[in-house]
């Protein structure tokens, strides 16, 4: 059992949280024209590092989103973070 | 005295006799035995028979090393399977057997299977059993394999307590390191909690002659006075069986014979490892033999149970622990002979128990073998937590290398086998304080497996794996350890190979002529020691594991005879009245037609966006166009997901330019409040838009039928309810008791309906006055089952009842956001997708069937072609009460353009014919939607 920290209420146990994604995937521009590959590359592709990955995770009981920065490894959690920060 | 037991004082209770059975035969222990101990006590050397070829087997070490002695007990009318009688203590009546043997261990019928041993090597059976299909042969070799027999019986009240705790530093082991860490890190000021997996405190200590000028048991004593003094904390009887993310120990602690142990979720800051070595087992023809054991188990039964297992004593043995341990044995009156290793190779003669052991030309009577091939760290837990191992040459053993984050391994875990050593050791890690390393006095003579050796010479024990075993694997190129593991089963026991494990890495070393490290180890992992599935599952259960949600109003559903249930999580009333749910059902439903039906819809969701971009939010959380929409107003519409998948659908409202109302489906809210917030933090700006979920907050109650009208009007509510002035798909703000009050023609029936949504705690005067004026005009409450029928005859849809993992908007005749609106939406492009734009999508429609026929049976498959194939299947059907005939819907492909054909209904094989029609199959104009 992992221990996140939410940056709104600390650390919790990771059964209180959902993973939402990887940091830095952005949505095509569905107005224009998407080609069928970027748009499965956007719904299915994954970089599922080894190491250190930063990641977008919610937290279920106050539903903030934000940025954790772990090792999928040795699973340590390095620190979490607003989501708006971490994006910039 | 029975003939083993001696007058050392030890950890038993003289005072306090026990009377058990074993395999039939009735015995005396004593208070603090072990089962293996008080066996041994009375002479008994078979306590088992071998996995795989019934060999007769004894006890081979004193607590969780021991592979053989595994016993079925009953106690009291409670039975458990495979209780290993080295570590169940024993109990007054308790009745024991023998696993895996009949009609008991001694004479045990299976026994002849010993004698076609040559043909039944490492994968005998999957070789054997090949042709023509092993699963031919499967259930009858699973029949002879298996350990001990499960009782039917359930054990009433066998539930684990779950016990979350937390602490700064963690001991494991109550030996001599693990008790003078606990004492220097407690009386350092540190909330210290100690686990020792035995019933009394001290490890191996007691087999010493004395600790610092104390006695074994006076030094135990003040040690952990002096650790509870300083407010550390003391569990014994309690194992850690594995080390999981961050620190969580998981603790087993284990109660009175067949009571469910307790677990304990420690969330430690900083473990010490304290847990020892265990003396391995020495490979030599017939090593297997009942009366051969580690010379450490024969000083533990001595030491702590005062059981002297032998007479006249063989001991082989390569490292200088052993010369404390044999004047130990000495003493209490056996009469000990030594071989040397170094002499040749040791053969074990006798039938059922050691008799004799021979070496070159010498042999010697002798009635127990004990041995040592040097002590293995108990290195699991430091393993399961990502510690690395190094080979250690001198030790010829894997110690604890690089360190996980905040653990120590100390004393003999840590290779540190002197007394005295491992005391400085352990202070120095309990206190912080650094201390000089005290050089090792341990000596050994490496002893392993010799490959090509004579006779058949045991690795694994438990599972009846021989160094010709090894030998075969590695001709057939099973040469990994993972490999080897899994093809010969050694290690796969229920002792997890703690004593075969070193031997079969030793043995493939030299069979393969490479130095054991670079064999490596198989990878540990949790549990140490059998715990029963129960342990992780407790009071997980029923509300405790899943609480329903509750109405407002569910003492006043009860008064009136609500049949209530649960429905998406929330406790509500199926129907009301005992007896025939079907006739109820059915009336219920002829009222709402009729007259009304009052049905709460508490738990339908409200959650409300609001913001100056609250507007753009849900066009671009909804497949339908929503920012068109007036205040006042309301709109039917889809959430998708981004592949295009129906998620939800309901309504929505808006009540002014910056604020709306999702009202989506009752079991769904929990996950379209996550969607909103995730949608809203990551994309859009959040401080602009706000997402409150009130769905708790505000009870719904829907009036629906012919005469809601009238119902509503006895309310003398301060509002129009003229069609005119507050038509279909409208909603009104008005007051009802003093209380906000928020009226929405909407309708999930197809008749003229109000869902009136009002703060909770007015909940109770709301329905009070509705029952009241529905009683005038012949409405009455319906439930959720009447509500699904009076839905289903309407077509309106059911997410995830009428929908699957494929079902798209214009697969239910929506179709019009997909080709028209402009702006971006949740999903959008993947309407687009070649999979969407297919030729063969499965749609909605209904299903009729001809006069007098039964309903369709729900999820019969439509079938068509040679040979038949599915082509949709029904996801809802119902007797009609309204139309006095079956109705159903279905999804199936290319459905819409179907229209009037007939298809084959297939349901366990039977074929019956149905017609495709539109969905609606009640009011098809809707004529009194909009009355
Ligand atoms: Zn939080």
């Amino acid at each position: 059992m992992q221990i996140f920290p939410c940056p709104f209420c600390g650390p919790r146990n990771e059964t209180e949280f959902h993973f939402a994604g990887e940091l830095g995937k952005e949505r095509p521009d569905t107005t224009q024209e998407v080609a069928a590959p970027d748009w499965a590359t956007y719904l299915y592709a994954q970089r599922n590092e080894k190491g250190p990955v930063r990641e977008v995770w919610m937290h279920l009981t106050c539903s903030e989103l934000f940025v954790m920065e772990r090792d999928s490894v040795s699973m340590e959690v390095v620190g979490s973070g607003s989501l708006r920060e971490g994006a910039e | 005295m029975t003939s083993h037991r001696t007058t050392r004082a030890a950890l038993i209770d003289l005072g306090k006799p026990l009377r058990f059975t074993f395999d039939g035969t009735a015995y005396q222990g004593f208070e603090g035995d072990t089962l293996a101990s008080a066996l041994l006590a009375n002479g008994v050397r078979v306590m088992g028979r071998s996995f795989k070829y019934h060999r007769p087997r004894g006890p081979l070490g004193a607590w969780v090393d021991d592979p053989n002695a595994i016993m079925g007990v009953t106690l009291n009318g409670r039975s458990l399977p495979n209780c290993p009688a080295t570590t169940t203590p024993l109990e007054d009546g308790m009745q024991a057997r023998a696993v895996n043997a009949w009609p008991s261990a001694r004479f045990d019928i299976k026994g002849g299977l010993d004698l076609f041993h040559r043909w039944l090597g490492a994968g005998f059976y999957y070789k054997t059993f090949m042709w023509p299909d092993w699963h031919l042969f499967e259930p009858m070799i699973r029949k002879m394999a298996g350990l001990g027999d499960i009782s039917r019986n359930v054990l009433e009240d066998y539930c684990a307590d779950q016990v979350h705790d937390h602490c700064e530093t963690l001991v494991i082991g109550g030996g001599a390191a693990g008790l003078a860490a606990a004492r220097a890190a407690a009386e350092g000021g540190q909330n210290v909690v100690l686990v020792d997996d035995k019933p009394v405190l001290g490890g191996g200590v007691h087999q010493l002659a004395g600790v610092e000028d104390f006695a074994p048991r006076d030094w135990v004593a003040s040690e952990a006075h002096a650790i509870e003094a300083a407010g550390g904390r003391i569990l014994t009887a309690t194992t850690a069986f594995g080390i999981f993310d961050h620190r969580m120990v998981g603790l087993v602690q284990n109660g009175p014979f067949g009571t469910a142990p307790r677990l304990h979720r420690m969330r430690a800051a900083r473990i010490i490892l304290a847990t020892g070595a265990l003396d391995r087992p020495v490979t030599f023809a017939s090593n297997d033999l009942p009366g051969v054991m580690t010379i450490d188990a024969a000083c533990e039964y001595l030491a702590r149970y005062a059981v002297l297992v032998g007479k006249r004593i063989g001991v082989l043995s390569n490292n200088s622990l052993a010369d404390d341990k044999l004047a130990m044995l000495a003493e209490a009156g056996a009469e000990v002979v030594r071989l040397n290793p170094a002499d040749g190779a040791i053969c074990a003669l006798g039938r059922k128990q050691v008799r004799c052991v021979a070496q070159g030309r010498n042999s010697h009577k002798v009635d127990t073998l004990l041995v040592s091939g040097g002590m293995t760290p108990l290195v699991h837990l430091w393993r399961h937590a990502g510690g690395k191992l190094d080979w250690c040459t001198e030790r010829q053993a894997f110690l604890p290398g690089a360190a996980p984050e905040g653990m120590v391994a100390i004393g003999a875990a840590g290779g540190t086998f002197d007394l005295d050593a491992a005391l400085a050791e352990a202070r120095a890690a309990g206190s912080g304080v650094p201390a000089d390393a005290i050089p090792s006095r341990y000596k050994l003579t490496p002893l392993w497996p010799e490959p090509g050796s004579k006779g058949r010479q045991w690795i694994d024990f438990q599972h009846d794996v021989t160094l010709k075993d090894v030998e075969l694997a590695a001709r057939e190129n099973y040469v990994s350890v993972e490999h080897l593991k899994r093809y010969t089963t050694l290690g796969m026991a229920s002792d997890q190979g703690k004593t075969s494990n070193m031997a079969g890495l030793a043995a493939m070393a030299a069979v393969q002529g490479r130095p054991l490290p670079e064999v490596g180890t198989t990878t540990f992992r949790p549990p140490f020691v059998p715990v029963p599935i129960e342990l992780y599952h407790g009071h997980h259960e029923k509300q405790l594991w899943h609480p329903l949600k509750r109405l407002a109003l569910e003492q006043e559903h009860r008064e009136i005879g609500a049949a209530l249930g649960e429905y998406g999580g929330w406790l509500r009333p199926g129907w009301y009245g005992t007896g025939d749910a079907k006739a109820h059902i059915r009336q219920e439903i002829l009222t709402a037609r009729n007259a009304a039906g009052l049905f709460d819809a508490s738990p339908l969701g409200k959650i409300e966006v609001i913001g100056p971009d609250a507007e753009a939010f849900v066009d671009f959380i909804y497949y339908n166009t929503i920012s068109t929409l007036k205040p006042g107003h309301i709109r039917y519409g889809f959430m998708l997901t981004e592949g295009g998948i129906v998620m939800d659908d309901g309504v929505i409202a808006r009540l002014d330019r910056n604020r709306f109302v999702i009202s989506c489906s009752s079991s769904h809210v929990g996950s379209v409040r996550t969607h909103l917030e995730a949608w809203r933090q990551d994309g859009n700006d959040p401080d602009r838009i706000f997402v409150h979920d009130l769905t708790d907050h505000w009870a719904t109650l829907t009036v629906a039928g012919p005469k809601a009208r009238e119902v509503l009007t006895d309310l003398a509510l301060d509002m129009d309810l003229s069609p005119t002035a507050f038509p279909h798909m409208t909603m009104r703000e008005t007051r009802f008791a003093h209380s906000p009050l928020r009226v929405a023609r909407v309708s999930f029936t197809g008749d003229l309906s109000y869902e009136m949504s009002i703060r909770r705690s007015k909940a109770a005067e709301l329905w009070q006055a509705l029952v009241a004026a529905g009683e005038r005009i012949g409405a009455a409450p319906i439930g959720v089952e009447a509500l699904s029928i009076l839905r289903a005859e309407k077509g309106y849809i059911m997410i995830g009842k009428d929908t699957d993992g494929e079902t798209m908007p214009h697969d239910l005749g929506f179709g019009v956001p997909r080709q028209k609106k402009k702006v971006a939406f949740i999903g959008d492009r993947s309407l687009h997708s070649v999979k969407a734009n297919g030729a063969r999508r499965k749609m909605l429609v209904g299903l009729t069937v001809s006069v007098g026929d039964k309903a369709l049976p729900t999820g019969a498959h439509l079938v068509e072609g040679t040979p038949l194939q599915s082509v949709g299947y029904v996801t809802s059907s119902y007797d009609s009460p309204t139309l006095g005939h079956p109705i159903a819907l279905a999804l199936v492909e290319n459905g819409t353009e179907r229209l009037g054909e007939s298809i084959s209904v297939w349901h366990m094989g039977e074929t019956r014919m149905a017609t495709i029609s539109a969905p609606c199959a009640f009011d098809p104009e809707g004529a009194r939607l909009n009355a």
